[in-house]
């Protein structure tokens, strides 16, 4: 595998500026909380179409460094998503994710990630409305920080392969 | 350029050259731990520039045509305007450009400091720190005028970066330090051939798999009850230090060398950086580590992961500069 470049090349959306919408990537479980997110669509619940949902089979599938990837190629915030403890479809799958994100957290916490950018919550089949709650809650948490824009804060500084190097205070 | 009287035909020796960066120069005692192996490097190599060991200036290598140097090795983290400047000197003079040891190749130990800001690094260095006397607040300048002209030193960057973020590496040897008798049989083989001297970040001197699969560490299957840490109590021997509640980062880490550390009831510190394919090491290692836990509950993972010091500055103790994030806001 090749190292993956820090920038969000196709994306059109504006990372920053005036015309600027909280991008959140959401990584949700195939057995509940996807469903729980089709459950809201088809209930025709209002909720933020920032949410970018990308499905996975299981939460425990959710590797720490997909979030740390998402933040890096330009995410403004990261939302996971498995089913509630003891619901597992793969019977302990979601217990590797209940350890793995409050860990993630405090390694976001010490790269000067707002906590408020990276939500974990559990969603089961049935809870359409807490999903739809919940991203309105996220997404309205996101607007407020405002853009984090990753790939610019690297740019500025000049990281990046062949790139001319700014100094600090230059 | 040299001649040896032994010899009436003079004999094309390769031209070796080593430099450090942003490193402790552990590095430079790395390559000296090939011993005897030495004279055998001498017989086929001229040292054209180190400055460890041996007396030549930046001048020296500006006169070097263009790819005069056969094997550069590099040794450290690109920290300022100097070190990128020979970085790209090197790289113009070196037909092989070598990333020598975890910092070169990972940001090592000084990517550490990318979890400070420039302002917090400056104010730790130079005013709050309880061996300072600067009470009129003196910093560095770029750029001090003086009765001889304008002075100037390097710049400092934002972050620490790697070797590859500033030019195109050959080849990566990575390591804290690389173990001598890798080293030796890389520079063997780039020496005679057998691999091109050109190449792209290929990693050398060292295995794909985890040090795990190198570790003699006994593994009972047992889940993390407790974290440990090396200066409080002792670990038993012969028992896998992981399932002894130790935070060893061997399964997130690249071997090569020999599981050395945990053979001495050491917890491996991940030296030689993400094995095989893996990009982020600190990442991987939250991913293990959290599929170990003798947790049922989320409250009962919490307490555990509470008991962890220094998730960041431990899982990527060497590769911050090499993290998908690869420094703080």
């Amino acid at each position: 595998m090749s190292e993956p470049a820090n920038t969000a090349p196709t994306d059109p959306r504006p990372a920053a500026g005036p015309d600027w919408q909280p991008r959140i990537i959401g990584f949700l479980c195939y057995w509940c909380s996807y469903t729980g997110a089709d459950m809201a669509g088809t209930a025709r619940m209002k909720y933020p179409p920032n949410v970018d949902i990308i499905r996975v089979m299981c939460s425990g599938r959710i590797d720490p460094e997909l979030v740390t990837t998402a933040f890096a190629r330009g995410a403004d915030g990261v939302l996971v998503c498995g089913c509630h403890i003891g619901d597992c479809h793969y019977i302990t799958g979601n217990h590797k994710t209940m350890a793995r994100m409050p860990l993630l957290k405090r390694i976001l916490l010490d790269m000067g990630i707002e906590p408020e950018r990276f939500r974990h919550e559990w969603v089961s089949a049935a809870e359409g409305e807490k999903f739809s709650k919940l991203v309105a809650e996220l997404t309205e948490q996101v607007r407020r920080l405002g853009p984090l824009d990753w790939p610019g804060l690297m740019r500025a500084r000049g990281v990046g392969h062949g790139m001319d190097l700014k100094a600090w205070g230059e | 350029m040299s001649t040896n009287p032994n010899n009436a035909a003079p004999v094309a020796k390769l031209k070796i050259a080593k430099y450090w960066a942003a490193s402790c120069g552990g590095c430079d005692i790395s390559l000296l731990e090939i011993g005897p192996n030495l004279l055998e490097l001498i017989k086929i190599a001229d040292v054209v520039f180190w400055p460890c060991a041996a007396d030549f200036k930046y001048e020296d290598v500006r006169n070097y045509p263009d790819g005069y140097i056969d094997l550069c090795f590099y040794n450290g983290g690109i920290r300022n305007s100097e070190q990128e400047e020979v970085a790209r000197l090197l790289r113009r003079k070196s037909k092989s450009l070598i990333a020598y040891g975890q910092c070169a190749v990972d940001g090592g130990i000084p990517a550490l400091a990318n979890l400070k800001t420039v302002k917090g690094i400056f104010n730790a260095s130079y005013h709050d720190n309880p061996s300072i006397d600067n009470p009129a607040g003196v910093e560095p300048q770029p750029v001090t005028p003086s009765e001889y002209g304008d002075l100037e030193i390097p710049r400092f960057y934002p972050q620490v970066l790697r070797l590859k973020d500033v030019v195109p590496v050959d080849y990566e040897i990575p390591g804290c330090p690389p173990q001598s008798d890798r080293v030796w049989e890389a520079i063997l083989a780039l020496a005679g051939g057998q691999v091109p001297l050109q190449n792209r970040n290929v990693k050398v001197a060292c295995y794909d798999k985890a040090v795990c699969d190198e570790c003699k560490l006994e593994k009972r299957n047992v889940r993390i009850k407790e974290f440990k840490r090396v200066h409080t109590s002792i670990p038993e021997p012969g028992w896998c230090l992981l399932e002894q509640g130790y935070l060893c980062v061997g399964p997130a880490t690249r071997s090569g060398c020999g599981a050395l550390c945990p053979a001495a009831g050491m917890p491996c510190e991940g030296c030689y950086g993400p094995a095989g394919d893996v990009v982020d090491q600190g990442t991987a290692m939250v991913s293990a580590i959290a599929s170990m836990l003798d947790a049922r509950t989320e409250e009962q993972a919490q307490e555990l992961i509470d008991q962890i010091a220094d998730p960041t500055g431990t899982f990527y103790r060497f590769t911050l500069a090499s993290s998908h994030l690869k420094a703080r806001k």
